[in-house]
Order: structure tokens, then sequence, then C-alpha cells
């Protein structure tokens, strides 16, 4: 187990390394250091000197990957795809374009983002969940029928209109909660009631389905059959039986964005005025702030593969089958 | 012990409504005594399954609806039990036990875990009272360690293990009916033996009935008192076990007698049945096996047969049971009931060596730990040596997981082999490589199990019949590849006109036809023919046999014949190889290793195949435990653990070849001495 | 036979009408332009009329897609897909119109506003600009302004808008009357014209049965016929019934009001059909090929390639969707605004930023496909028909071509169908995160995003998202009835789990 843990941490290092290049070639290969500053100064009338100034407040003005002028390991030490990619590897994420250290905005932000994704997840999957084995328990009747075809209309629908929604009816016509904005401690409960309340709407229509169909996958299977031979009421054999075995599928794809959760939702963070790293990344695309967005990327990144790995480790927990080795 | 516990009158279950509606089963009636053995026989999709399913409500609804009929359990109908009623009978008066082991039990929950469930609901036993229970019904199916399995989940058991929990979960509620639907299919033979073995032992010990559903004349030999054979969802014949295997009276059980291969019939052609099951889908008006029936008259297809039962208290579907209508058959036709027994005549071909394999093995390395390192490997094939000559065929004959299939593909180069020779008309075919291996491919050929995956679901008869030619340039022109192939399908018994249609619309004998004509398109001199009837019906079966019987007289090809079914060995082939784990334990002619078998597992194999003769029920006792793997084969001869006449030095030492005849050779401490 | 003969027939006709099409369209007075996504589009659409012909040859082929025609749901939603894709269509012919000769030189000059086949079509609507808001079938403008009187004094009020309800001298009172007689006289149009659309088609149903009208008309009607062609009929007459009534309402009023800049709505959602359509069949088709070659080969070939095509895969997986495009489009902004020069017009940049958005998105999108081919390119190299295709010695190129793709394409087009719906969701999010569609187009994203911004205003502006949701949802519930439909005429392991099987 512990083998296989080191392991998959010395598969990480080259995707890590990828994602990195990866970046680096977005960010200043396909558009210069002076284009991004000529573009963050306003297009015309920038002054070279204005661009010098911009590039060398946030260390831009270096050579991209070798430094000729600079002497011994500095060579390749004093350069952007130094200063500005290798750092990320020791979470060194740098200052942002407006001047901001980005280390202390992450540690800031990521926990109202937290507090938004997590409940969200948590009831969503315990909702999709009651309602699939509802929906499956009912198969091949008329509640599974209008059941799917809810579910199919609740899924055709944007997610961008469940917050206008929301916030439209909650907050604006019935003046139960206030429609955006975050406080500390236990204030924060009236702010995240409504985009939690959204966030799980907006998820339950391809929730229930997909769940449905894992559900109606184990039902097929020989060993249902077994139970039923047993003599066991239908409702044993669905929880005791076939929820057992879909809880393998179900909970290794939730461990898999678990550490994702940190990110937290982009469109909903902005809409409710959420001060978490989702609504950091959009305020960064908006005020096109690329060391944040390069930041993001990489931090994106090793969440995910985190979670890759969490996901293999869940599995040994849940499936008596598999054993890592 | 006479009184009927189950009677099951006219039941009828279909499937699908409308135009469509198939007629799984069609009226079928039948009673089980208590404490007897009732077998229902037929091959599949006769709907043998379905009838058992019905009894037991268990049909996946709302695909298939019993419409008629009654299941009355001592005067009690099941079907119209309120469903809270019929829970307590399923698993409580009627257990079942399914085909497929591998997939019946629930993979995430403990072995006790599932017993106990059932005990639970049953017997109402919980905690200690139900732990008790639960390791006494272990130790009752044979369970070695009972304790520790209860722990254990599924995958962590072998095949026959789990068919043991699944009987034994069967037995949790203490059922007065085990509905077995073909308890063994999935096994090996010596691993069926133990079941069955197991089945009658248990029988024995608490009285309960069996409904056996099987295909396997054998089995029903072995296990059962009474027998009823079903054809297209309705029953065409039942009686005692005694009278059935002394005079079947259907012709189509007659038919199924006869197309049983067997070494005595081995100088004449297998009696097929001509033709193919009746869709269901549709109404019937006469017979239902009158197309197929070389004694059916023009009243056979009008008049359905009705069920009469003789004086003896045998029941028969048939028009030739009925006096009355019996007289107005058109007596030229009576004569034809002779059925012509063509001989086809066992030829000396001269023994010119084809193909010589030397310490051919294939292993598979296993990778484990940081930087996967090659901890070990799997013996898959592991040092076979043997010989075919041409025209000749040799049946290459083991357990599943022996390694036979690698070592056919080894064979071919489909799989690359590790070491040894592979000598084919004097060329290392291990050696060739790239363009020189391609070139000589059109020598040697491949026909495999599955009908179904074996050919291209997209590609027309045509195109998978060309492909070979195409690929090797057998005929250049497209005109002539075209008549080629209109030729070899007359060759294997197909319509040239079928070449346009696609794999889906033939069945499972018609698509193996197809096959060993694509495998023919390219003129091979050595067919390696991997299972080709393990999944076919029996009557289906004695088709393909006769058909390669036939090519190989005409063609003169060779075969190697890989299979697990002995009595098609008998049948076929001249020369057998036994495998056992990786490696050939006894080898030589037909007769020898047949008739006398001289390794002891050999012996365990021919002992554990049942024997379609009620009169010969062996005493015998199955062989002990399961094939170790191929990872950790044990030291020693691998057969040692489960060999009756183990000696200390088995332990140790692999034993030498013993030639034991011209042909005749075994690897066995018994005969070190024996040695010429 | 004869259904194999008609659609070969139907497929010549339709290849010798576009060429007809594209020669007469040479001699019109207008500078017509292709920009990359019209090509690609209807490179698209040779493909699918390519891939039909091919198909109705083969019967393996040709079969599930009569399961998907059997299926009630299934054609509704085509029907509904289809009056989606011609008016994408119409809005992917791209021309400048001449003019007028000012300058007396002998070469004609063309505006530089590059307009396509549903603007021409639709100018009253388009030319039709407020000065602002105007509610649906308003009269009036949605804010007040000040307004001189003829005797100089000011005062505050509502103003007439100057193209909705203008025919009207007194809209509080008359509106609702010619509402409805403009409703009335549409129903009857579309009546007449859906039972002109009704004849033809069973009349043509007739002849290819060969039976006569009246009893094929009896078949139709009690749906005894193979395909539900009596719920296309009803689906159609709906369709014809709204076409029409649009039609003639939006030539008198703004059925969904106008925008800020006084703007008709209705005509901007319907332009933003192309874009929502371009997304999500432009995008699945850029990435098709990686995700085939990579994933089959990784599959089929394993060692080297499998690892090197995972690693590849697996990287790009690793970061978080959103953010790769946001890095990718922010770059391209940055590339487009430093590169002014390299665009004619206006519309051709929009167009690239759009192609771009769709490379972006199937660059992201392609490694979910390409997992699934893999998995099973695994499972078919070891089938038993690939084994015997080997022992002939057929080479690997072959192999792959003859016995691998086509068993994997069913998957291939349930991902397309299933991905489509997806995508046009995305666009809209991406849209209002910043990193969609170019600000200047047309989309849905684009009108939910300014609408949003409006949201606070007193009485609310709501008919944007309205005229937006009705659009978008009935295009993606299409599309999701479609694929489920698809998926279960395709992939026989799945056929439980849709809609028709719960019944």
């Amino acid at each position: 187990m512990i083998n296989y843990i080191i392991r998959r941490f010395f598969y990480a290092i080259p995707i890590l390394i990828g994602v990195n290049l990866l970046t680096f070639a977005l960010f200043f290969v396909v558009n210069t250091p002076d284009d991004m500053a000529r573009m963050n100064l306003g297009m015309k009338r920038v002054t070279p000197e204005a661009i010098e100034k911009w590039k060398h407040e946030r260390g831009y003005d270096k050579p991209l990957v070798f430094n000729g002028s600079a002497a011994g390991s500095e060579k390749f030490t004093d350069t952007i795809f130094y200063d500005k990619s290798v750092k990320l590897f020791v979470f060194e994420f740098g200052q942002s374009d407006s001047g901001r250290d980005i280390t202390y905005d992450i540690k800031q932000r990521m926990w109202p983002s937290l507090v938004i994704a997590l409940p969200i997840l948590l009831i969503g999957l315990l909702t999709n969940i009651t309602f699939a084995l509802l929906v499956a328990f009912f198969r091949a009747t008329y509640i599974d029928f209008w059941g799917v075809v809810l579910c199919v209309t609740l899924m055709s629908i944007s997610s961008l209109f469940y917050i206008i929604g929301g916030q439209y009816l909650v907050g604006k016509l019935w003046h139960l909660v206030p429609i955006s904005g975050y406080e500390e401690g236990f204030d924060a409960f009236k702010f995240v009631v409504l985009p939690v309340m959204v966030g799980v709407a907006s998820g339950i229509g391809s929730g229930i389905r997909w769940y449905r169909t894992i559900f109606l996958e184990e039902m097929g299977k020989d060993y249902v059959r077994t139970a039923r031979a047993k003599g066991l009421s239908e409702s044993l054999v669905l929880f005791r039986h076939v929820l057992k075995n879909a809880m393998i599928p179900i909970l290794t794809g939730v461990v898999v964005i678990l550490p994702l959760l940190f990110m937290g939702n982009l469109v909903l963070e902005s809409f409710f005025g959420i001060p978490g790293l989702g609504s950091y990344t959009i305020d960064a695309i908006n005020m096109q702030d690329f060391a944040i967005v390069r930041s993001m990327v990489f931090l994106g990144s090793i969440l995910y593969i985190l979670g890759l790995l969490l996901t293999d480790i869940s599995y040994t927990l849940v499936d008596p089958r598999v054993k890592l080795a | 012990m006479t009184d009927t516990l189950l009677q099951v009158e006219n039941l009828k279950t279909w499937f699908g409504t409308g135009t469509g509606t198939v007629r799984a089963v069609d009226g079928v009636s039948f009673e089980i005594k208590r404490g007897e053995t009732f077998a229902l026989l037929g091959e599949s999709g006769c709907g043998k399954s379905v009838t058992s399913l019905s009894i037991m409500r268990l049909l996946s609804q709302p695909a298939g609806q019993v419409v008629d009929g009654r299941a009355l359990l001592e005067g009690q109908d099941l079907l119209r039990l309120p469903e809270v009623k019929m829970r307590d009978v399923r698993g409580g008066r009627i257990a079942m036990i399914f085909q497929e082991p591998m997939t019946s039990l629930n993979p995430v929950l403990t072995v006790g875990e599932q017993i106990c469930e059932s005990l639970r609901r049953h017997r109402g036993l919980k905690g200690e009272k139900a732990q008790a229970a639960l390791l006494e019904l272990l130790d009752a199916v044979g369970i070695p360690d009972p304790r520790q399995r209860a722990l254990e989940y599924p995958h962590q058991l072998s095949g026959g293990m789990k068919q043991r929990i699944m009987i034994s979960i069967a037995l949790a509620g203490e059922p007065e009916l085990l509905i077995a639907d073909e308890p063994t299919t999935a096994l090996d033979v010596t691993i069926q033996a133990q079941i069955l073995e197991l089945l009658r032992t248990l029988q024995k010990e608490r009285g309960m009935s069996i409904m056996l559903i099987t295909h396997d004349l054998g089995v029903v030999a072995e296990l059962a008192d009474r027998v009823a054979v079903m054809y297209a969802g309705q029953i065409v014949e039942q009686a005692s076990v005694r009278e059935f295997f002394n005079a079947p009276q259907h012709p189509y059980s007659r038919k199924l007698f006869d197309s049983l291969p067997d070494i005595n019939k081995r100088k004449s052609k297998l009696a097929i049945i001509a033709g193919s099951v009746p869709n269901l889908g549709q109404e019937f008006k006469g017979c239902r096996f009158a197309d197929r029936c070389e004694f059916a008259w023009q009243t056979c297809r009008d008049v359905e047969p009705v069920w009469q039962i003789s004086n003896e208290g045998r029941g028969i579907r048939c028009h030739l049971y009925d006096a009355q209508l019996l007289s107005g058959r058109p007596v030229s036709q009576a004569a034809s009931v002779a059925v012509e027994e063509d001989v086809v005549p066992e030829k000396e071909n001269q023994q010119i060596s084809l193909l010589e394999i030397n310490d051919l093995k294939v292993h598979y390395p296993i990778h484990k730990g940081l930087f996967k390192r090659r901890v070990g490997q799997v013996h898959a094939v592991d040092g076979i040596s043997f010989n075919i000559e041409t025209g000749r065929t040799l049946a290459l004959v083991g357990e599943s997981g022996c390694g036979k299939t690698t070592a056919g593909k080894a064979i071919l180069q489909l799989i690359r082999p590790t070491a040894g020779t592979v000598y084919f008309q004097g060329t290392n075919l291990n050696d060739l490589r790239g363009e020189s291996l391609r070139k000589r491919r059109a020598d040697f050929q491949i026909i495999f199990q599955d009908p179904y995956s074996s050919m291209n679901p997209r590609m027309r008869v045509a195109d998978i019949i060309e492909e070979g030619m195409t690929a090797l340039g057998v005929e250049v022109s497209r005109q002539s590849r075209q008549a080629r192939v209109d030729e070899l399908l007359t060759q294997v018994g197909l319509s040239p006109s079928m070449k346009y249609r696609y794999p889906h619309e033939f069945s499972g004998g018609q698509r193996q036809r197809i096959c060993i004509a694509r495998a023919l398109a390219v003129n091979p001199k050595l067919i390696v023919c991997d299972e080709p009837t393990s999944a076919l019906d029996v009557s289906v079966q004695a088709q393909i046999l006769n058909l390669l019987k036939r090519l190989q007289d005409e063609l003169g090809l060779s075969y190697l014949f890989i299979t697990h079914n002995l009595s098609v060995v008998a049948y076929l082939a001249h020369e057998v190889a036994v495998m056992y784990l990786g490696r050939i334990v006894e080898r030589g002619t037909v007769e020898e290793v047949l008739q006398n078998p001289r390794h002891p597992y050999t012996q365990a194999l021919l002992a554990a195949v049942p024997v379609p003769d009620p009169d010969s029920r062996r005493e015998i006792s199955p062989l002990k435990g399961d094939m170790p793997s191929p990872i950790h084969p044990p030291a020693g001869c691998h057969f040692h653990p489960r060999c009756p006449h183990a000696m200390p030095i088995c332990n140790d030492i692999y034993p030498g070849e013993t030639v034991l005849s011209d042909k005749h050779r075994v690897h066995c401490h018994l005969y070190q001495d024996l040695a010429r | 036979m004869a259904t194999k003969k008609i659609i070969g027939r139907t497929a010549l006709a339709l290849a010798s009408a576009s060429v007809l099409l594209v020669f007469a369209v040479s001699f019109l007075p207008v500078r017509f332009v292709v920009l990359w996504t019209d090509a690609l589009i209807f490179i698209l659409c040779a493909m699918c009329v390519g891939f039909a012909a091919y198909a109705s040859q083969h019967e393996h082929l040709r079969a599930p897609w009569r399961e998907v025609a059997r299926d009630r749901v299934g054609v509704v939603a085509v029907v509904f897909l289809s009056a989606y894709l011609v008016i994408g269509l119409l809005d992917s012919v791209h021309f400048r119109m001449p003019l007028p000769d000012v300058k007396q030189s002998t070469e004609q000059q063309y505006s530089n506003d590059v307009l396509s086949v549903l603007d021409w079509m639709a100018t009253p609507v388009r030319e039709g600009v407020e000065k602002s808001y105007s509610a649906p079938f308003a009269a009036h403008l949605y804010v007040k302004e000040t307004v001189d009187l003829p005797d100089g004094s000011k005062v505050r009020l509502y103003p007439r808008l100057q193209h909705g309800g203008a025919h009207l001298n007194n809209p509080e009172q008359e509106r609702s009357g010619d509402i409805l007689n403009t409703s009335l006289l549409s129903v009857i149009e579309g009546v007449v014209v859906w039972a002109v659309f009704t004849a033809l088609l069973i009349s043509w149903l007739a002849r290819r049965h060969h039976r006569s009208v009246s009893e094929m008309f009896g078949l139709v009607m009690r749906g005894r016929t193979e395909i539900p062609w009596h719920v296309i009929l009803l689906t159609t007459a709906i369709l014809i019934l709204l076409a029409i009534l649009v039609v003639n309402l939006s030539g008198k009023y703004h059925i969904f009001g106008t925008d800020k800049v006084g703007q008709d709505t209705f005509y901007q959602t319907l332009k933003s059909i192309r874009t929502g359509l371009v997304i999500g069949t432009l995008t699945t088709l850029v990435m098709l090929p990686f995700a085939i070659l990579a994933g089959i080969a990784a599959g089929y070939f394993r060692g080297l390639a499998d690892d090197v095509i995972q690693y590849v895969y697996t990287t790009l997986s690793s970061i978080p969707g959103v953010l790769l495009i946001a890095a990718a489009i922010l770059m391209l902004q940055v590339y487009m605004a430093t590169h002014p020069e390299l665009f004619e017009t206006a519309a051709a940049r929009a167009d690239l930023r759009l192609l771009f958005l769709c490379i972006i998105l199937g660059v992201t999108s392609w490694t979910g496909l390409c997992r699934l081919l893999r998995g099973e390119a695994m499972k078919l190299r070891e089938m038993d028909y690939i084994q015997a295709a080997v022992a002939f010695g057929v080479g690997h190129f072959k192999i792959i071509g003859r016995h691998i793709l086509p068993n994997v394409m069913h998957i291939v087009l349930i991902s397309i169908v299933l991905d489509f719906s997806a995508l046009v969701l995305a666009e809209a999010v991406l849209s209002y995160v910043g990193v969609g569609v170019d600000p200047t187009m047309n989309s849905w994203g684009n009108m939910i995003n300014s609408a949003r911004l409006e949201m606070a205003r007193e009485p609310i502006v709501w008919w944007p998202l309205l005229a937006a949701f009705i659009f978008m949802f009935v295009l993606v519930l299409s599309a999701n009835l479609f694929a489920d439909a698809v998926r279960d005429a395709f992939d026989p392991r799945l056929r439980r789990s849709g809609l028709r099987a719960c019944l």
C-alpha cells in the first residue's frame, strides 16, 4: 500500500512537469511579455518605457529560459521559466500582476470555497442517490418514466438560469436571504444557503439519471436474482445488495473531485459574491491577471492528481476485490 | 414418499406482446414427488430455465409474463400467491441454484453474510445460533476450514467452491425442493463430479426433492429419477430415467442419443437433427418437431400431437404413439425409418510428420513493487512436446486454465512462445519474423470456441471468407475469389446465396461452419480447433464433428483439437495428449489413453465424465480440491496434492517421461520402473 | 431495395441541386464570404450526407437508425433539431452587399458588413432598432425620456417606439385586437401550409409503399406506420404554426422586446442559434480525429504508444477544463489585440475566435472519448475475429481499419450526440466567465450576461433572459432526447437505460 502510494507520487511528477511546460508555453511563448504588458496598460499610446517598467515590476524582464548575462547557475535560475514556472513545484506562486501575494490569497480564499462546495457535494449526493433509488425501485412504471422525463428536462436548463431564478425568487421576491455577499463565522450561514440550494438543484437532473443508470445496471446482475431467490424483500435487495455494489462507482467518482472542492465553483461564487478561489479566478480572468491564472492552473492539476490517487486508494477500501500492490 | 410436492399444470410463459410474442414456455405440465430428483432435459432456448424461473416468479418483469397455468406446491398455487407470501416460499420451501456461480454471488458481501441472510430470513437465526448453523452448513457442503472461509469474499474462492456456497445458501432455508439450473455447466468435469456427488449425498441426507435442469444426458443419468424432455417450449416425453435410457421413444429423444459422440461411433457418421429449433415467435399448427423429424408425415404438420400417458406411466407427445392416427400414415414412408449408417472408412495415411513441438514454453511475467520489478511468471505453457502427422487429429485435453488454448495460439505464433521449437514441415516457426512468417500463415489456421465473437459483426460473410485469401494472395482475381467463396460455402454445407448476409443472421452452428470455411479458404494443412463445439448444443455439435471428419478425409487436413470434452475426443481424435497445469502428463493413441489410462489425473478425468447410462452409476470418489495456480505450481509432480497415489518422491521431483509403447508416454513416478 | 434506390436518388438530387445552387449564386450581385466556421459546417454537412448515402447501402448501419426513427420521442426531437439546423444553415451563408456606386469606379465596392441569408431575410427586424429597452409587444419604450413638446415645454414620458407597433394609432386600445387578428390570420395560413405539407408527404409515402393515397392517409393518421409519421406531422404542425405566427407578428412588434441599445431580442436569439450549433458540432469534429487515432492506437498497439498517449491525455485532463480554456482564450485575446491587421472584417475576427474556442474545447474534451476508445480497442484486439485476421497475416493498419474502427464507431457516435448538449450549455457559462465567444457575437451566453447586469433594475428587464432561456432549453432538450434515442439504438449494453425502456 505504502509502496503503491510512493509509486503513484513518482508517476505524478512527469505529469506535473507536463502541465508546467504547457502553461509556460501558453503564457510566455505564444505571446511575449511585451504583448501582455501592452494589453494590460491599454493598447494605444503605450510608451516603451511604461512597458519596461511594467515588466520589471513583475519580473517579466528576464530572459525566458536562458540568461546569458548571468553568472554560474544563475544562467538558468535568473529566468522567467525558473521564477515563474519551476517555483510552482514548491508552491511558491509569487506575486500577482497587480502586486498581491498569491499564496496568501489562496490560503484566505480556499475556505469560503469549501464552505460552498462541500455542502453542495454532500447534499447533492444524498438527494440524488435517494431519488435515483426511488426511481429505480419503481423501474418500468410511469413513476420511472416521468422521473426520467423530469431529469432530462432539468438537465436541459443552463446552470445560469438556476442561479438567476434562485436569486430572483428567493432573494428578490421573497426576501428570505441576501442575494449575495459573505461573512465569516456563523453569519456565513444565511449567505451560503441559497448558493448551496442552487448548486444542488442544478446538478440534480443529470445526477439522478446517472445514478439510476448505475443502479439499473447493477439490478440486472445475477447476484440480484440470487438475493431474490433467497426470499428477500425488494427493498432489502435494493438497499443491501444493489446499493452496496453501486456505491463503488459512485463513491470513487466522488473522491476524484474531493480535492478540487478547494478550487470552488467559478460561476456560483461570482454570482453570489463569495470571496472564494472561484471568484478569484474569474476576477483574474477579467482583469487579465496572468500570474493568478497560471497559479490556478497548476494548483488545479495538483489537486486533480491528488484526487486520482485518493480514488485508487478508496477503491481498496470499498471494493474487496481490489488490492493495490 | 410418493406424495406429490409440486404440480405444474399447463404453464405458459410468454415474452413481449403483440406480433412479436415469444412463447418460451407453452403449456408445460409435470409433477415432482417428495424426495425424488426430476430432470428437465433440453437444448438451449427450449424454455427449461424459463419454466423454473416462472415457478419461482423470478422472471424479469415486465418482459416475461406467466399468462396461464398453475404451479401447486402441496395444493397452494404459487402463481397466484401474494408477493409477500411468495417470499416465504422462495428460499424457504423452494430454493434455487444457478448456472454461473461466478456472477451469482454478491461480490462485496462475505460468503458468511450471504448465507446468514437466508438463515435469518427463513429460520429466524441470529448471532451465535446463526454462526453455528452457518458452520454446519459450510461443513455439509464440504468446504474445508469453514470458520475462515465464511469471512472471505466470493472472488477469493474457486468456481467449484462458489457453487458449493450457492448450494449452502439454498440449503439454509431447509427447502423441500431444490431447483438446480444447470448447476455444473460452467464447471470443469472433475469439479462437476464433486458437485454432483454433493447433491446426491445432500438429497439422501435431507430427503428433499431436486428439480434438475440440464442439457447433459450424462448428468441426468447420474442424478435423476425421472426425466422430462423439453423441445420448443413443450414437454415431448416423460419417463423414469431407467426406461428413458433403455428406450427413448420420441424421435427427438432418440436423436439426442444418436448424436452423442463416443468411441464406438468412430467408424460412422454421427446422427444429426436436420435444420434448427423453430422460432418460438410463431403460432404452431402441427408438431413442433415435424420439420426436423424423419418419421413425420402430413398429419404431423397439420395436427398438434396431444399428451398421452401410457400404462407404465410414461408420457409422450407424438403421433407415432397414437394408434388411431398412425394408421393413417403412408406405408412408403414407414420403410425409411431405418437410419442409414454410412460407414466412414478409417484411412491409414502415410505417417508423415507435419508439426513437431519441442519443449514449448509460454511464460507471462508478473510485475510488482515500486519499480515494477519482475517478481515471477505465470507458467501458462511449461514445456510441452508432441507431433502431429498429416491427416491425423491430435486432441489436447485438459481442464480450464491448464494452458491448452495458450499452447494452440503459441503454435500459430498468435502468442510468441518464450522458449522451445515449433517445427512445421521442417521450419521452426519461432524463428520466423515479419514477412517470412506471414507467407507461411496460409498453412496453419484456427477455429475458435465462441462462434459469436469469432466473426466481425460489421462484415458480410463473403468478405469474412475472402479476407484471408486477399491477405495471403491465395486467389488473385476478384472473380476467382468469389467463385472460391461459393465453393467453400457449399463445402461446409451452406448455400452460396448466403454470402451477402451478416453474421448475426446465422445460428451458432451455421456460424461455426462459416468459420470453418474461412479457415479453409487459404488451403491450410493444419487447423487448430479451439473447443469448436463446446458452445453448441449436442445435435449441432454432431453436425460440426461430422463436417470436420469429412473435411479431413477429403482434404487430408491435420487437426490439433483442443477440448475438455472427452467423448468428442473419443469420436474424433487419433491421438490424445492430456495437459495439467501447463504440462502434458500423458499422451498416446486414443485407445491407449482412453481405454487404458495410466496417469492418475487421466484416470480421474475419465472417471469424472458422467456416462449417459443410469446403470453405470459409479461409486467412485471424485478428485479432491482444485487445480493450483500456474503462478506457483506445486513442487515436484504438479498433480501430487490431489493425487490419490501420491508417494513421498512426488513431493520433490517432477517425474520424467516413461515410454509405455510406441506412442504411449506418461509422466508419473508410478510407472518409472516400467520404462522400456 | 426500394428505399435504397430512393435514398440513393435523393443523395444524387441533393448533390446536383447544390451544384446548381453554387452556379446560380455566382451570378448574384453580391460578394460571397466564406468564413472559417462556414466552411467547416458545410464540410460537416457533406460528410453527413455522404455517410447517409453509404449507410443506406449497408443494413447493419441502417438498422440502428431505423430504431431511432421508430422512437416517438426521438423523432419529435429530430424535427425540432432540424428546425434549428435550418436556421443555423441559413445563418451560415455569408455575403457582402454591393455598395451603391457613388465614385463611378469600374470596380464594384462592397459593404464592410458581412450578412447572412438569415440577416437578409430578417432585414426589417434587424434594422428596426429602437433607442433602448422595450418590453415584448410594447409600443412604447421601457424608460422615460424627456421629450420636447411642440409648445416648447418638456415632459418625461415613455415615448412611442419607431418600429414596434408603429402602425397603431392608439396602442392601448388597438393592440390586443391587432395581435389577435394577426394571430388568427397566421393560424389560418399555418393550417394551409401544413395541409399542403401533409398532402405532399402522404402522397410521397403512398408512392414509396405502393399504396393508394387514402389508404396511406388512414395508416398515417392511425399511427400504423413503422416510422411514427403522425407524431412527425403533429410536431411540424406546431412548428409551422409557431413559425408563421412569429414571422407575422415580428413584422409589426418586437415580440421579445429590445435590448439596451434597442436591438430586437428575438433577432439576437435567432442569431445565437448558429453560435450554439457551431460550438456543439465543430468542437467534436475538431477533436474527433485525434481522439479516434490516439485512442485506438493506444489500445491496439499497447506498449510505448500506449504509455505516451496515456501520458498526454492524463496531463491534459489534469488541468481543470475551464482554466485551460480561460488561459488559452486569454492568450488568444492578447494575440488578436496585438495583431489586428490579420482580420479583414469584424465578423471574420469574431468567427476566428469562435473557431479557436471550438478547438480549445476540443482539446479539453477529447480525453474522455480517447480513454473510452482505448479501453474498447483493448477489448476488441483480444476478440477472436481479430486473432483470426492476425492468423491470416493481415497487417495492423488493415485490422484497425477493417475490424476495430467499424466496431467502435457506435461509441464515437454516442459520445458526439451526448457531448452536443453539454457543449451548448458550456458556451453560456464560458461567455459568462468572459472566455467564451467574442462579445460582439450573438450568443445566448452573451445575452444572459448582458441581461444579468440589468438584474438590479426595477422593474426587472426579463425578456432577454426569457428568449435565451426558451431557445436554449428547446435546443438542449431536443438534443438530450435525441441523444437518448441514439444511445438506446446503438448501445446494446445500455439498452435499458433510456426513456423508451421505461415502458
